[in-house]
């Protein structure tokens, strides 16, 4: 399983997750969590996907994904979790 | 499992306090490049670099797309060039036509720096060293991307003082042939005592001949990190103060530590060492200064500085090596004026001089580190600053090193602006009564007593 972190933090408006989560399926990757907080009409949320079966390159499946959070008027984020693990478990 | 307060925390690290990876260096054996027809050699060391560095760029950004976090800088760093050129080289010239090799070849593979045109006399010199050193002027004017540095001494050696004396005149020369370029050329010329074999740093990387044939060492940073999580303790106590530091510099590491692996196995070449060093940008918000000011000084230089340094720098390294198996290299914190918008504030309004620049470099992790001096300060008493670095570095078994930047034409109030991750330099007054006497005399100060532990 390769884990990787998507957070997309704006405005709250309808059909962002579900644009979302159509980019996820439409290349192959499932959600395994998503936790979401929503503070003064602005979201937070982060969902753990599995990229392992990722059907194109990650830097593009990254660039494209925010690209289309940027056509929704938020911002996305996607980064393998490695990084979140090791900086913040020993 | 990862909580969504941790991913923002580390996204405010990244992308408000400029948490990045500052180098991935791959350090290059050329000692089988060497042969004794200089166009042959050109041919070893290009092909040689070619084969171990072509992916280097490529493998970086791919890292740092996936993982989030900036890689700022991909370098290379060599055998130093005296040990390699030594039977093809008989001119300074022909040390001339190997750092363009050098130089063209690190712009086809997409690094912006190649240290390791270097020589390590610590306690003599041969004539091909003296040669290679004699040519590091026009090789720092003649070329974009070579760094130049020569270790002049050690705790088990002592101090090569004909050495000493010819880095004086070297670091003299190399302003005035780059004057039309602010003296840039002494931005990449750096003199060290105990210099470390796996440094990933600039100016002083070379890939020292204890190494493997080709090794990738990674240097991370963070300043900006550790001040706003010390900002979060304001007016606490010590104990939590230098707790903050450690845990702080701890997630730093861990970062450096998934790149360079990642970085190994992707490349295919061994992990050597994470150099955990807070090293600044000219950047707001990125400055080892203002986190001494944070722990509670007016400015960097005002009494307390040394004590504040010295906290900073054991705790960065406490942190640290906690979080690799791996630490070497410089690893702790960096002074540089030029490259620390907080450092050119106190050397501007005089809070910080030259004298209490060298009393930091006895507790940090480097030296007298981008300081602009007026043009017509002699070489030799370059050659006295540069010696009482060395002898810091020498009796307190440490790495201490000199980049040092006469500024040709220029005095004190005038400022050398080199743009990008350099910076810009306030010229600081020199103390000016001379030593020119105790430079003249020739040979080598000998190793001190604490070094003989056979």
């Amino acid at each position: 399983m390769k884990k990787t972190i998507i957070t997309v933090v704006g405005k709250d408006k309808v059909g962002v997750i579900a644009k979302i989560c159509t980019y996820l399926s439409d290349h192959n990757v499932s959600i395994m969590d998503i936790t979401q907080t929503i503070i003064d009409s602005y979201f937070n949320m982060m969902m753990i996907v599995n990229t392992e079966n990722l059907d194109i390159d990650f830097a593009d499946f990254s660039h494209n994904l925010i690209a289309l959070g940027d056509t929704l008027d938020v911002e996305v984020r996607c980064q393998r979790s490695d990084i979140f693990d090791r900086m913040h478990r020993i | 499992m990862i909580n969504i307060n941790e991913v923002f925390e580390t996204h405010d690290m990244i992308e408000k306090d400029n948490l990045d990876v500052r180098t991935i260096t791959i350090g290059i054996s050329l000692l089988d490049c060497a042969s004794d027809d200089l166009g042959r050699t050109c041919d070893n060391i290009r092909a040689k670099i070619l084969r171990y560095a072509s992916n280097l760029k490529k493998t970086a950004e791919d890292i740092s797309a996936e993982f989030g976090i900036p890689i700022v800088n991909k370098r290379i760093s060599i055998t130093p060039v005296s040990m390699v050129a030594g039977s093809c080289c008989k001119t300074t010239d022909d040390y001339l036509r190997i750092a363009r090799t050098l130089d063209e070849t690190a712009k086809e593979v997409g690094v912006n720096f190649l240290g390791g045109f270097s020589a390590v006399v610590s306690k003599g010199m041969t004539a091909s060293e003296r040669l290679c050193i004699e040519s590091m002027p026009e090789v720092l004017a003649g070329t974009e991307r070579i760094c130049c540095s020569v270790n002049v001494g050690s705790t088990k050696t002592g101090i090569d003082m004909d050495a000493v004396r010819l880095m004086g005149q070297t670091v003299k020369k190399t302003s005035e042939l780059t004057a039309d370029n602010d003296s840039m050329g002494c931005a990449k010329l750096v003199v060290l005592c105990n210099a470390p074999d796996d440094n990933p740093f600039m100016a002083g990387a070379f890939h020292g001949v204890t190494e493997a044939d080709a090794v990738i060492n990674v240097g991370v940073s963070g300043p900006g990190v550790v001040k706003a999580a010390v900002e979060k303790v304001r007016g606490a106590n010590f104990e939590t103060l230098c707790e903050t530091v450690k845990k702080t510099a701890f997630k730093i590491t861990r970062v450096g530590q998934l790149v360079a692996k990642e970085a190994s196995a992707r490349l295919g070449i061994p992990f050597g060492i994470i150099d955990l060093s807070l090293a600044p940008t000219p950047a707001i918000g990125d400055s080892v200064a203002d986190i001494l000011k944070e722990i509670g000084l007016e400015q960097a230089g005002a009494p307390g500085t040394t004590a504040a340094l010295a906290l900073l720098n054991d705790q960065v390294k406490k942190g640290g090596v906690m979080a690799s198996s791996y630490v070497g290299g410089l690893s702790g914190a960096f002074i540089p004026v030029s490259e620390d918008q907080g450092m050119i504030e106190a050397a501007k309004c005089g809070a910080l001089t030259i004298e209490k620049l060298e009393a930091m470099t006895c507790v940090c992790s480097v030296g007298l580190d981008m300081i602009a001096i007026p043009g017509d300060t002699p070489a030799s008493t370059i050659s006295g600053i540069i010696a009482d670095e060395a002898a810091i570095g020498m009796v307190n078994q440490k790495t201490t090193a000199v980049r040092i930047i006469p500024a040709a034409g220029k005095k004190v109030g005038d400022t050398l602006v080199f743009g990008g991750l350099l910076g810009e330099a306030p010229v600081m007054p020199v103390n000016r009564f001379s030593c020119e006497a105790f430079i003249s005399r020739e040979g080598r100060i000998p190793a001190p007593i604490h070094s003989f532990k056979n």
